[in-house]
């Protein structure tokens, strides 16, 4: 399904701010996989999301999506295969604009835009249903500007967005990341249904390692532009946070202090 | 009086046209587009050098309306590939339009007077019973408007435009166009290609531009190198007095408010005019003024209505103390 080969991405090369962000990045994901990715601070993840994506060009290497090769495919063209969620609530959707127009574009995904009206009558009963499984009472609201519902909502509403036209990738990057504990709860669980009900290949940033572990059927952990470790199946089942800092340190042989210090 | 306000609201309806191309470009867009000065005049000086030489006056304006449509999307091209600024972008642009008008155009003004108009194919359309049916309405007046046709021509026209365009801006493609100018990212990550959604809405915007220069030249019968200078500012100023007056919940609200904007602009200005020590010359800075009142008066009002709400609660909350400490 996604396949990525060879990848290596320098920022600044040659000058004093020379950063090798992706080292010679090599992995296969298989269709309905759900990856957890997890790595301290510039270690690379969100670089590797965004050369995915399309909005970042690797210097060599080639990203393959259902063996066709995207690395030079324009992001715009590129997300009608793969759907995103930014770390910033207000990063996914227009906040001038509504509900359940927001829903319309993003309905628009994998279609060609069309000079029909975006929300018809169908397709609002269709938009109420989607946004029925979120349990937030927006389907109540879907008249309702974006830019009024609070940064749970709206990442509720951007995960939605960026599944409901099932993409073949789903890349999500620290998308809990700024939510209060409950809602960060919330979107976690949601996060976990959508995913398998639509059975999506997801990749997913978190600095949470209980939500790494928890979620997903596999786990990268990545470090100065490398996946330095890679588990799956019962394996990563039977994982404890512990032993992603006991790993961590016989890999890199460094101390870590806490996971916070390294991983959180 | 009557007969020169009548004229200001004539005229601000066909502005209005303009106002909503700029409506376009910098609300809908959010793109400060300078293109408009130039492209008002392209629009205007090729609808009349083709009249001139013997277009039919709708075919010559729909051209004039084309070549504005192309003058903004090249606006977009710069931008959009060329990554220069979008100020800057518009401003070359203007200033490039500007020799290639008087090329088209051969001399600084062409004169209509005495050709087929689209003002004059309706005047001669329009029946002369409906004017002074009409007229009765102002008995007593000393002077009444010698035709109604442009006035109720020009709002249809218009309005059918402001339909349009309200149509347009709630299709998929006008949908996304309206996410390039609130969250680009976002609508990128919806593989829209934003790029060519702002070069079409630039286009557009300028074809609406010129659309409504070629009919302003038609109304005043003749085109002129200059007749563009300080447009967008009048297009701005319409906009923002519009909001400001009518209010922008919804986008039909808005586009009829700038509509409505455009005609009070032309009032005010006209009246402003009739005011014994204003001169023509002080036009610019009236505009600038309204603009002022119309951007800062509503901040104002707001504030105001806050304070006031603020020093209700603060007197209930004192009332309700006092009511405790004596209980
Ligand atoms: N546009 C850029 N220009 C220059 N350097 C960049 C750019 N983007 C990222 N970098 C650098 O590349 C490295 C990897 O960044 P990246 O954002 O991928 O890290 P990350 O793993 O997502 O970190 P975090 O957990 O903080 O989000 C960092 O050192 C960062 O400073
Ligand atoms: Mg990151």
């Amino acid at each position: 399904m996604l396949n990525i080969h060879d990848v290596s991405l320098t920022f600044n090369e040659g000058t004093p701010d020379e950063k090798i962000a992706l080292d010679d990045i090599n992995l296969e994901l298989q269709k309905g996989e759900f990856v957890t990715v997890i790595g301290s601070n510039g270690a690379g993840k969100s670089t590797l999301m965004n050369v995915i994506s399309g909005s970042l060009i690797p210097d060599v290497g080639d990203v393959l999506i259902d063996d066709q090769n995207v690395v030079h495919l324009p992001e715009y063209k590129r997300s009608k295969m793969v759907g995103r969620v930014f770390q910033d609530p207000m990063a996914g959707t227009a906040p001038s604009m509504t509900i359940e127009e927001n829903l319309a574009m993003a309905y628009s995904r994998d279609k060609k835009r069309r000079l029909v009206p975006g929300v018809s009558k169908k397709r609002k009963d269709h938009f109420r249903d989607y946004l029925d499984t979120l349990n937030l009472g927006l389907e109540d609201r879907l008249n309702a500007k974006v830019g009024l519902l609070s940064g749970g909502e709206r990442q509720a509403l951007s995960l939605l967005m960026a599944t409901f036209t099932e993409p073949k990738i789903l890349l999500l990057d620290e998308h809990t990341a700024a939510l209060d504990p409950s809602r960060a709860e919330l979107i976690t669980k949601i996060t976990g249904d959508v995913v398998s009900k639509f059975g999506l290949t997801t990749m997913m940033v978190t600095h949470n390692m209980q939500q790494a572990l928890d979620l997903g059927d596999r786990l990268f952990m990545m470090d100065k532009g490398q996946i330095i470790f890679d588990v799956k199946g019962e394996e990563k089942q039977n994982l404890i946070i512990k032993d992603l800092l006991d790993e961590f340190q016989r890999i890199r042989g460094e101390q870590i202090a806490s996971d916070k210090a390294i991983l959180g | 009086m009557l007969i020169s306000l009548f004229g200001a609201v004539e005229s601000g309806a066909i502005y209005a046209i303009m106002a909503l191309g700029v409506y376009l470009s910098f609300r809908v867009l959010n793109f400060p587009d300078l293109t408009v000065d130039g492209s008002f005049v392209t629009g205007a000086g090729i609808t009349g050098m083709l009249i001139v030489n013997g277009m039919s006056p709708i075919t010559a304006t729909l051209v004039g309306a084309f070549a504005g449509f192309i003058a903004g999307c090249i606006t977009g091209i710069l931008h959009t590939k060329g990554k220069i600024n979008a100020l800057l972008a518009g401003i070359l642009m203007m200033i490039a339009l500007y020799s290639i008008n008087l090329r088209f155009m051969g001399q600084p003004t062409v004169s209509m007077l005495n050709e087929t108009t689209i003002v004059n194919q309706i005047q001669s359309f329009w029946s002369p019973a409906i004017d002074s049916a009409l007229n009765s309405i102002f008995i007593g007046a000393d002077r009444v408007p010698t035709t109604w046709a442009i006035l109720i021509i020009m709002t249809i026209v218009t309005l059918a435009i402001k339909f349009m365009l309200d149509f347009f801006l709630k299709t998929e493609v006008g949908l996304a166009i309206r996410a390039t100018g609130d969250n680009q990212k976002m609508i990128r990550s919806l593989s829209a290609n934003t790029n060519f959604l702002i070069i079409i809405g630039i286009g557009l915007s300028n074809g609406l531009v010129a659309l409504s220069g070629a009919l302003v030249a038609q109304h005043g019968g003749f085109a002129n190198l200059n007749m563009g200078i300080g447009m967008i500012v009048i297009g701005l100023a319409s906009v923002i007095i519009g909001e400001a007056l009518f209010g922008k919940k919804t986008i039909a609200r808005v586009t009829l408010a700038v509509i409505g904007g455009a005609i009070i602009y032309r009032v005010v200005i006209t009246l402003a005019l009739r005011v014994d020590f204003l001169e023509s010359s002080d036009l610019k800075l009236i505009t600038a003024v309204l603009v002022i009142a119309a951007l800062v008066t509503p901040k104002i009002l707001q504030s105001r209505r806050e304070k006031k709400r603020r020093l209700a609660k603060r007197a209930a909350l004192m009332e309700r103390k006092g009511r405790e400490a004596s209980a």
